[in-house]
């Protein structure tokens, strides 16, 4: 069936076929007659943010926590630009994206005409593939492609730019099935380096499983065949800041996250395991640490999608090209019908050395005094709030890391995290984007007061759809991570890492109309937080906590995982020579 | 935990550059990458390569499938052997890219450039010029009193050679296209 339409129908028309429900964007006059389409129908709803930026973060929220596409919809020129954060955060965490961008008519592009940028010319970089649509017959095909790019092989975000006249002028809508595709990544493994890896877990003394973000992009089936492996063979697993939630953290074999800000006992695994199984995770320098240092002793193996992961950073020894939950599929079934052997011996007594490492206790902290520690203020968060529905945004920095040491998840799409790129300012918008897929769900944006100003302007969007997303600010007065260098590396001068002029966070809720809690006493804290998840709408919790922590276990740049420190005391000259240079 | 014994607060060194040595040793390889004709494709690929900050040595890019809208660009590079199977990787990955085809390693292939040479001089210099294309079978496509212009096909190793010899006969510009190249055999 062939339908004759405008384009800005089209646009609305191609994002019901594909099943999207919600879009988060901003106006302007290049987007007009979208706009208008969308203020014609009900079938899409569009949130209103208060900065193109929060559009895309919005949507990266919505597409991690359901596993779907997420959709934004911004206008030409700053409304673009506005959008590149945002892109590249979801091109380096590989989240699904499609971003509309308005265009200047197309008789316009190249007149430097007003609120024109080269919008492809500059996302090219930050994107997966982007398109220009010069014709309205070309239009509804080059949307349903985008839906295909964006979300097969490793997902990631795509923009689609499309000029005025092209929204106006009429042409043939294209159905998605009638669009042909020559781009469809393998997802199934090769079987042989399948049969490898099965062989080298059952010899296997001191097996590791290294979990990343691919596991959650690959699927729910993906993470339910991660828990079958683990529990079939026994061993240990632990998880890159993006993977958590694939394995409960509750499960037996659960080790924690690993690096630079990971678990004692993580971090020795991969450095003294004997083979190291990457499922879906890309060897990030967060992880790795010192190249020649990391984990010298092993086999290693990598399950990616993308060939490019493979042999980028670390060189691997059983490379499997594919899709983490066909490839889980086949090596379960591989190593059953081999006969589900393991190094019955090896393991028992690996983990005897792993349950030692444990017992250092790498996590223990004191909450004595008045103070609010940051992580008692997490651990009080995770027991009051584990039974709900919930989902963790955060933004970046100390904050960040605590919550991934401090909270459990036990679900995959329940954690969103900007790990890649490293976005202050994602967690809020992010946390809006969740809440919009999850209304009755229990989010929290756990936050630092510096990474929360940065995207503040979304208060408004949080109160104008009701949306009771709980801003968890971990309120020190410093950008805490910075400061935490500052200390490390730059002779304890603290260039430009004091948050002055804070504003009130109760008064600045209340202009908004929104609640502000604010705590800073150690035994009023289970009270205060219990009335923020209570209370029905967006709360700004300006949590007061101690100043000058630091963020332990530390992998210090150029080190090895072995060579982690653990608490303020061992800190003394951490970092030195040529780790100095590093981020 | 051993306790690490360095100067708290040292001031900062550079050296972000961590890497493993795999392999040290700069190999130049040739790559055929088959590309769907679409705008942009060419700065997909040139934008790869100073984004992630490989070399190219020679780029060369035109159409050669009117119908099927297929571009092939051929483009030298050079890099450690680990670098060169990152780069087809990316370039793999590229949504317009159909395929990528490393001709250095994936059996014989045959390569081959045009380049012109304008060279002008007079007397015993234009002589001698007019000798050497000959004995490089280099046509001569434009010629005043003072000067030609030739046409010379070959590898990138031959061209340079005509180079060196023309460079005392009144060298003025030479055009290069940059390497063609295709595998050897039916297929």
């Amino acid at each position: 069936m062939t339908k004759a339409m405008t384009g800005a129908k089209m646009v609305v028309q191609a994002l019901i076929d594909q099943g999207v429900e919600v879009v988060f964007g901003y106006p302007g006059g290049a987007v007009l007659p979208i706009y208008d389409e969308i203020f014609q129908q009900n079938s899409i709803t569009h949130v209103l943010v208060r900065h193109e930026q929060g559009a895309v973060h919005a949507a990266e929220g919505y597409a991690r926590s359901t596993g779907k596409p997420g959709v934004a919809l911004v206008t030409s020129g700053p409304g673009a630009t506005n959008a590149v954060t945002g892109l590249t955060d979801a091109l380096l965490d590989s989240i699904p994206l499609i971003v509309l961008t308005g265009q200047v008519p197309t008789f316009m592009i190249g007149s430097d005409a007003f609120q024109e940028a080269d919008t492809v010319g500059i996302t090219r970089p930050c994107t997966k593939h982007n398109w220009l649509v010069k014709e309205t017959d070309k239009l509804a095909a080059t949307l349903h492609e985008a839906f295909h790019v964006a979300t097969s092989g490793r997902p990631g975000p795509v923009l689609i730019d499309i000029p005025k006249d092209v929204q106006f002028a009429t042409g043939t809508y294209t159905q998605a099935k009638q669009v042909e595709t020559h781009y469809n990544p393998q997802v199934k493994g090769d079987l042989d380096a399948i049969t490898e890896l099965a062989k080298a877990m059952e010899t296997a003394k001191r097996p590791v499983f290294y979990t990343g973000g691919g596991v959650i992009n690959s699927g729910p089936a993906a993470s339910q065949l991660l828990r079958e492996l683990v529990a079939a063979t026994g061993f240990p697993i632990t998880s890159t800041l993006m993977g958590l939630g694939a394995y409960p953290a509750s499960g037996d074999s659960w080790i924690g996250m690993l690096g630079m800000h990971g678990l004692y006992e993580a971090n020795m695994a991969m450095h003294d395991c004997d083979l190291m199984i990457n499922i879906g995770a890309r060897f990030d320098d967060r992880i790795t640490g010192r190249l020649d240092a990391f984990s010298p002793n092993s086999k290693k193996a990598h399950i990616d999608i993308d060939a490019s992961s493979i042999n980028k950073v670390i060189h691997v020894d059983i490379p499997i090209l594919g899709d983490v939950a066909h490839v889980l599929e086949d090596l379960l079934n591989v190593w059953k019908a081999r006969g589900r052997k393991t190094n019955k011996e090896g393991l028992s007594k690996w983990w005897n050395q792993i349950n030692e490492w444990r017992n250092v206790k790498c996590l223990d902290f004191k909450q004595d005094g008045k103070i609010i520690k940051p992580q008692y203020a997490l651990q009080r968060l995770e027991e009051l709030t584990k039974k709900h529905d919930r989902y963790i945004t955060t933004e970046v920095g100390q904050h960040q890391m605590w919550a991934a040491q401090y909270l459990r998840f036990e679900d995959p799409n329940r954690w969103m995290t900007s790990g890649g790129l490293g976005t202050m300012g994602y967690g809020f918008p992010a946390s809006i984007g969740v809440q919009m897929a999850h209304p009755d769900a229990l989010v929290i944006n756990v936050a630092g007061e510096a990474s929360w100003l940065m995207n503040m302007q979304e208060l408004g969007t949080a109160m104008q759809y009701k949306l009771p997303v709980k801003q968890f600010i971990l309120n020190n007065e410093r950008l805490g991570m910075v400061r935490q260098w500052q200390e490390l590396l730059h002779g304890e001068r603290y260039s430009s890492s004091w948050s002055e002029s804070l504003p009130d966070f109760v008064k600045l809720a209340e202009a908004f109309g929104a609640k502000g809690i604010q705590c800073h006493d150690p035994d009023a804290l289970d009270d205060a937080i219990m009335e923020m998840i209570t209370y029905d709408g967006p709360v700004l919790f300006d949590c007061l906590v101690e100043k000058h922590e630091n963020c332990f276990p530390m992998i210090p740049s150029g080190k090895a995982h072995n060579e982690m420190l653990l608490g303020d005391d061992s800190t003394e000259g951490a970092i030195q020579g040529a780790g100095e240079a590093l981020v | 935990m051993s306790a690490l014994k360095i100067k708290k607060g040292a001031t900062s060194h550079s050296a972000y550059n961590l890497r493993p040595n795999y392999s040290d040793t700069i190999e130049q390889h040739t790559l055929a990458v088959l590309v769907e004709n679409e705008p942009g494709v060419l700065a997909r690929v040139i934008g790869l390569f100073s984004g992630r900050g490989y070399n190219i040595d020679s780029l060369t890019v035109a159409e050669v499938d009117h119908l099927g809208h297929r571009s092939r660009i051929t483009i030298v590079t050079s890099g450690t052997p680990q670098i060169i199977e990152q780069i087809k990787a990316q370039l793999g990955r590229i949504v317009d890219v159909h395929k990528v085809n490393d001709l250095t390693v994936e059996g014989p292939s045959v390569e081959r450039e045009l380049a012109l040479f304008k060279v002008s001089g007079k007397g015993e210099n234009r002589i001698e010029a007019v000798r050497l294309a000959d004995i490089f079978r280099a046509n001569v496509v434009d010629s005043t009193l003072e000067s030609f212009i030739f046409e010379i096909t070959g590898t990138p190793e031959k061209i340079d050679a005509f180079a060196e010899l023309m460079q005392p006969l009144g060298l003025q510009e030479i055009a290069r296209t940059g390497v063609a190249a295709l595998s050897r055999g039916a297929v």
